[in-house]
């Protein structure tokens, strides 16, 4: 890289004269440097209508996505006045009251906090855990079906649930896994009632009579499970286009080897997909702390409401909780926001820390 | 020649195809619920009787028109239904406006600072500020709105399904894949366009913009589901004071919430005829319609979509590919 200079290589000899004079190509490379920002200066004067193209790109992302950040210092202020600029510092005081430290331990909200911090990580490590194998599963069954008309219809079913709006989704969820009401003579919801026939214990013929997505019991299995058929099939679409992309010679010659079908998954399929997978696994580890909190506020709008928030409450719900409603101040909302706070500072640092893996592991960097 | 299949492989296609189909079955069946059970007796629907036919109080076979008949008699919903149409309609304008402009001038090499404008997309993916400090930004900002067109001093004297319009269309992620997108079109056309004379907006609408057509429509298409399906935000500035802006998901839930008994917590005539009134639609919970009005209403709101999605499916594996893995 770095190359020693000799005298030639920027002084070149006039072949009359004999006299040594500057090579062009230095002096082209002086001048360059000499108006450096003359050119910039030029080139943004040329380039203007570029840069008015990202003037309405700017403002909406200076005033809904910076501004917002702004709002933040109100975490390090006290009291109740209406401007957050108003109130006097506070310094630390909201975020050690959140984790309980010193004269703040065992409050109400600490509490809370801990239990919706623990949740928020167990439904999206639960949700890595389930969630990330089966599109990719989905994709390998996809390049088995030969039709090309079959696999379009089923396509096109698999990828729907994810259009389908979280409003429409949660309400159908409470319905098919409602609880049953002897008395008015109400049956259990369809799918609840299946899955009765199926297990059919006690505890959980009980559990489902009150509506199976209110027991604390059962909520996580059952988010995860809703959350993986939302989102497998439109998943799926990354990885089965790394597998369709893989040379059919590939196959050819490993059956030429005499490898059979679970032989050509392990030595041909798999590598090739194994980049995509690496990347989306990667990217799933630094979203872990980022749970969607429209569905979880969706079958659980309320602290205290419903039997299932010690299962459902995660941080971003509880900060809402926190913030909005009967029984909330500023003092409660700074509370929130503390929190949300952590929650997002540990997510960010997990997006940083796997994208640097991902650019150490296989060189892509997803940013 | 024709190979002979291999037991083992015979044994995975198998699988494939049973498992694909049920699974195929599950994704379609909360469609084909919606759809039966609005065409069901209320009381049946009421009473968890419906799976997968119209059914009558019985349990049998046996159609009723009345749910469907109710809400689309109801005023009400069509305002709700009209404003979910304003909000989409605009908001994704809007969106796919400022997106492909952007989109476009960040693809070109000689735009300076390119490691900054990425820095400043990718940073608002990688930290959100959260709820509590997003609405008493929204708050702000529509106070700031609401000066400007000299409504009022507070953000609830100004539409605010205007400010849901304006404010909620920024997605880093949707922008980045038609970057990514912008930066595949050949350098040479574009050149060969502009030794031509055309001009820097020519380049963009009558080379890029046709070039890239999978991935424009499928940012299109996610704009356009996130601003139809967008429920939280839009509940949340909106609240209880503005319900003639609310969009048509925000209805539903509030309405499933009020008379169905659905989301849970205790349910009794008594909060019921203390809320009866704004909503206007003829139901009456004694004879337990709501419910039933309630998969109506969930049924014309999943229209649309199930119409516009097909057309647009077809461009997601080239357009979703394309996002990912670049700098």
């Amino acid at each position: 890289m770095f190359k020693l200079l000799k005298y030639d290589d920027f002084l070149e000899r006039d072949e009359v004269s004999g006299a040594y004079r500057m090579s062009s190509e230095q002096s082209v490379r002086d001048e360059t440097e000499k108006n450096k920002w003359k050119n910039a200066g030029f080139n943004l004067l040329k380039d203007w209508r570029l840069y008015i193209m990202l003037v309405p790109m700017i403002f909406v992302y200076i005033f809904w996505k910076y501004m917002p950040l702004y709002e933040l210092v109100a975490v390090f202020k006290q009291g109740e006045e209406v401007e957050a600029l108003d109130r006097a510092w506070a310094g630390f005081e909201n975020f050690k009251y959140i984790f309980g430290i010193g004269v703040y331990k065992g409050n109400y909200h600490t509490n809370l906090f801990w239990m919706a911090f623990r949740n928020t990580f167990i439904l999206s490590f639960y949700g890595l855990l389930f969630g990330f194998p089966f599109p990719i599963i989905l994709a390998l069954f996809f390049n088995e079906i030969r039709s090309n008309v079959l696999r379009s219809i089923l396509q096109v079913c698999v990828y729907l649930p994810k259009f389908l709006s979280t409003v429409v989704v949660t309400s159908l969820l409470l319905a098919l896994f409602r609880g049953s009401d002897v008395a008015q003579g109400q049956e259990l919801g369809a799918v609840s009632r299946v899955l009765v026939a199926i297990i059919g214990s006690d505890r959980f013929r009980s559990e489902a009579a009150g509506g199976l997505f209110y027991s604390a019991t059962y909520f996580r299995a059952l988010y995860e499970i809703s959350n993986a058929w939302e989102a497998a099939g439109y998943g799926s679409i990354v990885y089965f286009a790394a597998v369709i992309s893989i040379s059919p010679t590939s196959y050819e010659a490993a059956q030429i080897d005499g490898a059979g079908k679970m032989q050509q998954m392990r030595y041909v399929v798999i590598p090739n997909i194994l980049s995509t997978v690496v990347i989306m696994l990667i990217m799933k580890i630094g979203s872990l702390l980022s749970v969607g909190y429209e569905k979880l506020y969706l079958l659980n709008p309320a602290l205290d409401q419903q039997g299932n928030y010690e299962a459902a409450t995660v941080v971003s719900t509880l900060a809402n909780a926190l913030s909005s409603g009967e029984g909330t101040s500023k003092t409660t909302a700074a509370y929130g926001m503390a929190a949300e706070m952590t929650n997002n500072l540990i997510g960010m640092i997990l997006v940083i820390g796997a994208n640097a893996v991902a650019k150490r592991a296989a060189n892509v960097s997803l940013y | 020649m024709k190979r002979k299949m291999e037991v083992s492989e015979l044994i995975f296609k198998i699988i494939s195809y049973v498992f694909l189909i049920l699974f195929a079955l599950m994704c379609v069946y909360p469609m084909i619920f919606v759809l039966v059970a609005t065409f069901s007796d209320p009381i049946a629907v009421n009473n968890n009787l419906v799976t997968l036919w119209p059914t009558s109080q019985s349990g049998g076979l046996g159609f009723s028109g009345n749910a469907f008949s109710v809400i689309v008699q109801s005023s009400q919903f069509w305002i709700y239904y009209s404003n979910t149409f304003f909000v989409t309609f605009l908001g994704t304008l809007w969106s796919m406006f400022f997106t492909i402009f952007a989109a476009y001038a960040l693809s070109k090499r000689r735009l300076m600072g390119r490691h900054a404008w990425n820095f400043f997309l990718v940073f608002t993916m990688w930290f959100s500020a959260g709820i509590v400090a997003s609405f008493n930004n929204f708050q702000r900002t529509g106070e700031i709105f609401a000066r400007i067109t000299g409504s009022g001093t507070s953000m609830y004297d100004i539409d605010l399904k205007w400010l849901v319009v304006i404010a909620m269309g920024a997605n880093a992620t949707n922008l980045i894949l038609l970057r990514n997108a912008f930066e595949g079109v050949p350098s040479e056309i574009e050149e060969a366009a502009r030794i031509d004379g055309a001009t820097e907006f020519q380049i963009l609408w009558q080379v890029y913009i046709p070039m890239s057509k999978a991935t424009i429509a499928t940012v299109a298409l996610f704009f356009g589901v996130g601003r139809w399906n967008g429920y939280f935000w839009s509940y949340r500035i909106m609240g209880q004071g503005q319900k003639y802006n609310w969009p048509v998901q925000v209805y539903i839930r509030d309405f499933i919430s009020l008379y169905t008994g659905l989301t849970g917590g205790e349910f009794d005539l008594e909060t019921l005829s203390k809320n009866k009134p704004p909503h206007g639609v003829d139901w009456d919970q004694r004879t337990g319609n709501a419910t039933a009005v309630a998969y109506a209403m969930v049924l014309l709101s999943i229209i649309p979509i199930l119409v516009v999605y097909p057309f647009v499916q077809k461009y997601f594996a080239k357009g979703v590919n394309m996002g990912g893995v670049k700098e």
